[in-house]
């Protein structure tokens, strides 16, 4: 065995714990879930060949008394309502950028504050929500107090079809925003101070700076925020899981959770796959722009 | 000149007032709901039902802290989220700083092919995978195990790839005077390349611990005995059961909460430096 042989089968060495891992636990069952949307899958039965018949259930449509129905109805319900709570995504962008941009300022104290903004985002997402579905409680919960000492009546926020999204919403921006926070921090703290400078000699105002140097030097940081915001958004189902349980009457079922219940409530795992790829599908998208223009974002990263 | 001196010190003081203004509004908004789940979790139940909304409990009900482990097996799923945490924690730094120098330090054929598919699985759904691998799980006869939590999540990309960033910027030097003195590369592994990456390690370690201790979709479907649950399994599933016993569900909240705030708190900076190096998903 040559030297160089030996080197091969060491770095082999070196990576076989975890390929064997990544094999078995991420490539294979990646694969295989492709394999089963193609078939009719009980848990404990065989599992049945049925070609393209999922992925037309699921993408197709067809004519009923003179309309066009969608053979699953349900699905693109479920795939608008995923995309509605995107709404999230920008809120979420702007609540992070005002934070950010008051952390920038010389302040004391910044540093609580930036803990205290964080907080959310590293707790569980369960134990939040199952405070907010306390707080979003119809009679007796902080939020409709709060708007009753303002004279307002409260909706009964997770019970109605029109004001569950918008709680779900609510929740989804308190807990993402310190993440964004930070990478805006990061981002307004690489822009170089003589731009500012420049620019108030040249007498730009708080407003015109803002505009025309942080919003511009900050794109590429956006641009990642909205992309990575979509991504985890398409996967909403932990929050919607305990808030609404994804009533009243489906509107707050998301993708994931048409997932969670054809695959372990009602096991039609071949159906389950399939909804599964399409998600995967529209992931793959949103990633590949992201990587398209991920050059600009890592320069932008290192230009400083 | 001393008037636009003093204008612009005037217009600095109130520019810093309105910031201080609003972030502490901002402040008291985010840690509203962590306040508000103390308050209810220290009041007797009838006290909850009230208007306007108490803060202050009159006689603070600690016993509920007591109570919570007794209505349900929260010292168990503690004791399962614990160790599950843990031992992914550590196994996922095994392989992924063992695969990271052999993908930053080895050659060998095909390593740059691997390491690009696993760059590519980075961003795809967990829940594509999720059905195969609890049918195999089950055909194994692994549900509602240790093992099933723990096994198929011991390889991590992310990790992989954080760390073998980390490795490439650490001198060659060192190692080819220690392979010169005939180490072998397992020895300079862990002698050399994992004491000086300990940053790195605490960054992947910190982001690893908090997406296990509060990962729900996973350990919700693959247990399904009391015993077995995870704690934000556990939570989700006693929210259902007592819904309206506001101060309890308060109380196990609390309880949930509390290490993954102690570890944030105390690795605050690894978990900032993960997020910039495009971290993980909360």
């Amino acid at each position: 065995m040559t030297r160089r042989h030996k080197e091969y089968l060491t770095g082999y060495a070196f990576i076989a714990p975890n390929i064997v891992a990544f094999l078995a636990f991420i490539l294979i069952p990646l694969g295989f879930s492709l394999y089963m949307s193609f078939h009719e899958w009980k848990l404990l039965a065989d599992p049945k060949w049925v070609g393209l018949a999922n992925w037309i259930k699921l993408l197709w449509f067809h004519v009923e008394d003179g309309r066009i129905v969608a053979n699953d109805p349900h699905f693109w319900k479920y795939l608008g309502n995923t995309i509605y709570l995107l709404i999230a995504v920008p809120l979420t962008i702007v609540v992070a950028l005002i934070l950010a941009i008051l952390l920038d300022q010389p302040l004391k104290g910044r540093i609580v504050f930036r803990t205290l903004f964080i907080l959310p985002v590293v707790s569980s997402t369960i134990a939040v929500a199952v405070v907010w579905s306390w707080l979003f409680n119809t009679e007796f919960g902080l939020i409709n107090a709060g708007l009753r000492f303002l004279g307002i009546k409260g909706p009964s926020w997770l019970g109605s079809i029109e004001w569950a999204k918008p709680a779900v919403i609510i929740m989804m921006v308190w807990k993402q925003a310190g993440y964004n926070m930070l990478l805006c921090l990061a981002g307004i703290q690489n822009i170089p101070q003589e731009l500012y400078e420049s620019a108030s000699m040249d007498g730009a105002g708080v407003w015109t700076r803002f505009r025309f140097i942080t919003v511009p030097m900050l794109s590429a940081t956006i641009f990642f925020m909205i992309i990575m915001g979509i991504i985890g958004g398409m996967q909403a189902f932990n929050a919607v899981f305990v808030l609404t349980k994804g009533g009243p009457a489906e509107a707050t079922t998301t993708l994931v959770y048409y997932v969670y219940n054809n695959g372990f409530q009602w096991f039609r795992m071949g159906y389950a796959s399939a909804i599964a790829w399409i998600l995967l599908i529209i992931i793959l998208a949103f990633t590949l722009v992201q990587w398209k223009y991920r050059k600009k974002w890592v320069y932008g990263e290192q230009g400083n | 000149m001393t008037d636009i001196v003093l204008t612009r010190r005037v217009k600095t003081a109130a520019w810093k007032g309105i910031c201080y203004v609003l972030l502490v509004c901002i402040a008291i908004a985010m840690i509203m709901p962590f306040l508000w789940m103390v308050s209810t979790s220290l009041k007797e139940l009838n006290k909850v039902f009230t208007f306007p909304p108490q803060w202050i409990p009159e006689e603070p009900m600690w016993s509920h802290y007591v109570e919570v482990w007794q209505q349900v097996p929260m010292l168990r799923w503690y004791g399962n989220s614990t160790f599950v945490t843990l031992a992914i924690t550590f196994g996922q730094l095994l392989t992924s700083s063992m695969a990271a120098y052999g993908f930053a330090r080895l050659k060998f054929p095909g390593r740059d092919k691997i390491f690009l598919i696993y760059l590519a699985t980075l961003m795809l759904p967990f829940h594509v995978r999720v059905i195969p691998l609890f049918s195999i799980l089950s055909k194994m006869g692994w549900l509602n195990t240790y093992k099933a939590l723990i096994i198929p999540q011991l390889a991590n990309p992310f990790g992989t790839f954080l760390l073998r960033q980390f490795f490439l910027t650490i001198p060659r030097d060192l190692e080819d005077a220690a392979i010169i003195d005939g180490c072998s590369r397992f020895r300079i592994y862990s002698r050399i390349i994992i004491p000086l990456s300990k940053p790195a390690l605490a960054t992947l370690a910190t982001f690893v611990f908090m997406g296990v201790w509060n990962q729900f979709f996973w350990p919700l479907i693959v247990t399904s005995t009391p015993e077995m649950r995870t704690l934000a399994v556990g939570l989700a599933l006693f929210k259902g059961r007592f819904s309206t016993d506001w101060p309890l569900l308060m109380t196990a909240s609390v309880i949930v909460l509390i290490p993954s705030l102690i570890v944030f708190v105390f690795n605050q900076r690894f978990f900032t430096k993960g997020i910039l190096l495009g971290g993980v998903k909360g």
